[in-house]
């Protein structure tokens, strides 16, 4: 056995120095009413390191060109960066090549770009989109839509009362008829991970395409397309440290040749007349228009800063903390945890008896802990699990024993601030 | 970041804890739901009217957060006894008061108890949570009207 081998085995496993990371987000270090910030909404949206600011900024000092068209230096500058990402993101997620991966404004407009060009034209009557109890409602109107435009209907797999998708009933609602199935990688709002191999497995079998919905998955970890065999993966930028405004779609490649395109506009078109049109190749056909230049760059940024952590010691780091947390909060007073599947991303969601989420949620905000508290963009799972709505605690790869701390002691307090 | 306790006043905890008119009427004579589509949260008011428009019973059913609740509460114990004229303007009142971008109107001798709740407007997030019964009111005597 080669020494290296020998020495890269005796080494401890690293740890994920959190402590220098927290450094690197300069939101952490401010205050917010008065009190420290404890932040703990990063399922909603991730702070950005000073890596990702500073690239946006610069890319406005001194590299800010239209891209795709002009012949001059700066523009060809900031088109080369652009595409540079593309090939960055194709990388990440392992995808067969960078016309694969589309720039959209989120997660949201990369499924609703699938439901509009994609599935509308491929529905018919009676046709079916298979979704889980589970979703965003982000993976969930976009199918209505495209369903009341053509008749067809959605079915709903259902999850158990820890919040884990239902599998084998998953697997008998694929029939004759499903044309699609699209699923969270892992909710918003319980944090369950799917198991999306299995679930693309199920699909293939029937030669059903499967989408998959995976926001919550890239903060957490890395998404390899071709290993989880999805035909399409929606995710966006600011949820995994990037600015807003920016997301991605991808695609196979075969069926993105052979989907029209959604917005009609600059940049997507190969020659125009006003008889007739002719599209532009993959990946501009779906990029009318100008895009966020800038959030790209900025997203690239964010995958680089990623690129400097060992993702396996920050997953390791969040599991601990998903761990002490749960014990933590589920010992405080009238608590009870919503969502406790065995494979989780650290996202806590629970509700305390007779308050309602709301108050926890304004309650901690004075102490400058930020807690997002309603449905969660999820009411179909929420009415599942029997609750109105929760408080929900999420945490990422800055997140530390600190914060746990502080929302722990805050809401020990949630009571006598009430009065009960 | 205003004191908690602006927020939540001891009246408003009071009604959280035991709201009042918090029930059922089978027999209204009109009634709406309440809906903010924020957090979830559902309400509904029913109401009963005389011959000369005066309200003469209301309740309120539904989930929601402290002020929510409390709102629906001190909503119902204002307007009862009033009339359809008199509760709407009181509806105006009260929404200049938690969501007014002028200062609280100085006639607050009007809204009586209701002046618990001027902690609301430093909550931006909150104030849908204390005008859902009004606005679920407000449905309610306008369906109402044509009855």
């Amino acid at each position: 056995m080669p020494a290296t081998e020998l020495r890269r085995r005796a080494a401890p496993p690293a740890r994920h120095d959190v402590a220098a990371v927290r450094r690197d987000f300069p939101i952490l270090g401010t205050m917010t009413g008065g009190k420290p910030l404890v932040y703990l909404d990063s399922a909603a949206t991730a702070q950005k390191p000073q890596a990702v600011i500073d690239a946006v900024t610069r890319f406005y000092e001194t590299g800010n060109a239209n891209i795709h068209r002009g012949v001059y230096r700066l523009s060809e500058a900031a088109t080369a960066v652009y595409e540079a990402v593309r090939r960055q993101i194709a990388t990440l997620i392992n995808a067969a090549a960078p016309r694969e991966i589309i720039f959209t404004r989120g997660t949201t407009e990369s499924i609703n770009l699938v439901a509009q060009s994609y599935a509308r034209p491929r529905l018919a009557a009676g046709d079916e989109i298979v979704l889980t109890a589970m979703e965003h409602h982000s993976n969930i109107v976009p199918w209505q839509l495209a369903a009341a435009a053509t008749g067809a209907r959605i079915r709903v797999a259902p999850v158990t009362d820890v919040g884990e998708l239902d599998l084998g009933a998953f697997a008998r609602l694929l029939g004759e008829r499903t044309r699609l199935v699209a699923v969270a990688h892992t909710s918003n709002a319980l944090g369950t991970i799917n198991p999306v191999r299995e679930i693309v497995g199920l699909a293939h079998e029937r030669g059903i395409p499967v989408l998959v919905d995976a926001a919550q998955a890239l903060p957490h970890g890395t998404v390899d397309v071709r290993a989880l065999g999805c035909d399409f993966l929606a995710f966006s930028s600011h949820k995994m440290f990037g600015p807003t405004g920016v997301g991605v779609l991808y695609g196979r490649e075969a069926l993105l040749d052979a989907m029209p395109p959604w917005q009609g506009g600059g940049d997507m078109i190969a020659a125009v007349t006003f008889e007739q049109s002719t599209w532009a190749e993959l990946p501009a056909k779906f990029e009318a228009g100008t895009p966020n230049i800038a959030g790209v760059v900025g997203l690239g940024a964010a995958v680089d800063y990623l690129g400097t952590l060992d993702r396996t010691a920050v997953a390791a780091h969040e599991a601990e903390l998903l761990a002490c947390a749960t014990e933590r909060v589920a010992a405080v007073g009238g608590v009870r945890i919503v969502g406790t599947a065995a494979h989780k991303a650290p996202v806590l969601s629970f509700v305390m008896e007779g308050v309602h989420p709301h108050d926890i949620a304004t309650i901690l905000d004075a102490d400058g802990v930020c807690v997002r508290a309603g449905h969660h963009c999820a009411q179909p799972l929420m009415q599942r699990l029997g609750v109105a709505a929760t408080a929900r605690a999420s945490f990422a790869l800055y997140s530390d024993r600190s914060d746990v701390d502080a929302l722990v002691a805050s809401l020990g307090r949630v009571r006598t601030v009430l009065g009960r | 970041m205003s004191d908690l306790g602006e927020l939540y006043q001891s009246v408003i905890l009071d009604h959280n804890r035991a709201p009042r008119n918090c029930r059922r009427m089978d027999d209204a004579d009109c009634q709406a739901e309440g809906y903010n589509p924020l957090c979830g949260d559902r309400l509904k008011v029913w109401l009963k009217l005389d011959d000369a428009g005066v309200i003469t019973d209301v309740s309120f059913e539904g989930i929601g957060c402290a002020i929510s609740q409390a709102s629906a509460s001190l909503m119902t114990t204002s307007v009862k006894g009033r009339t359809r004229e008199e509760a709407l303007a009181l509806f105006d009142c009260f929404h200049d008061l938690v969501a007014g971008d002028q200062p609280p109107p100085a006639g607050g001798a009007a809204l009586g108890k209701l002046a618990v709740f001027s902690g609301v407007r430093e909550y931006p997030s909150r104030v849908k949570c204390a005008s859902l019964a009004w606005h679920a009111l407000r449905s309610a005597l306008e369906s109402g009207a044509s009855v």
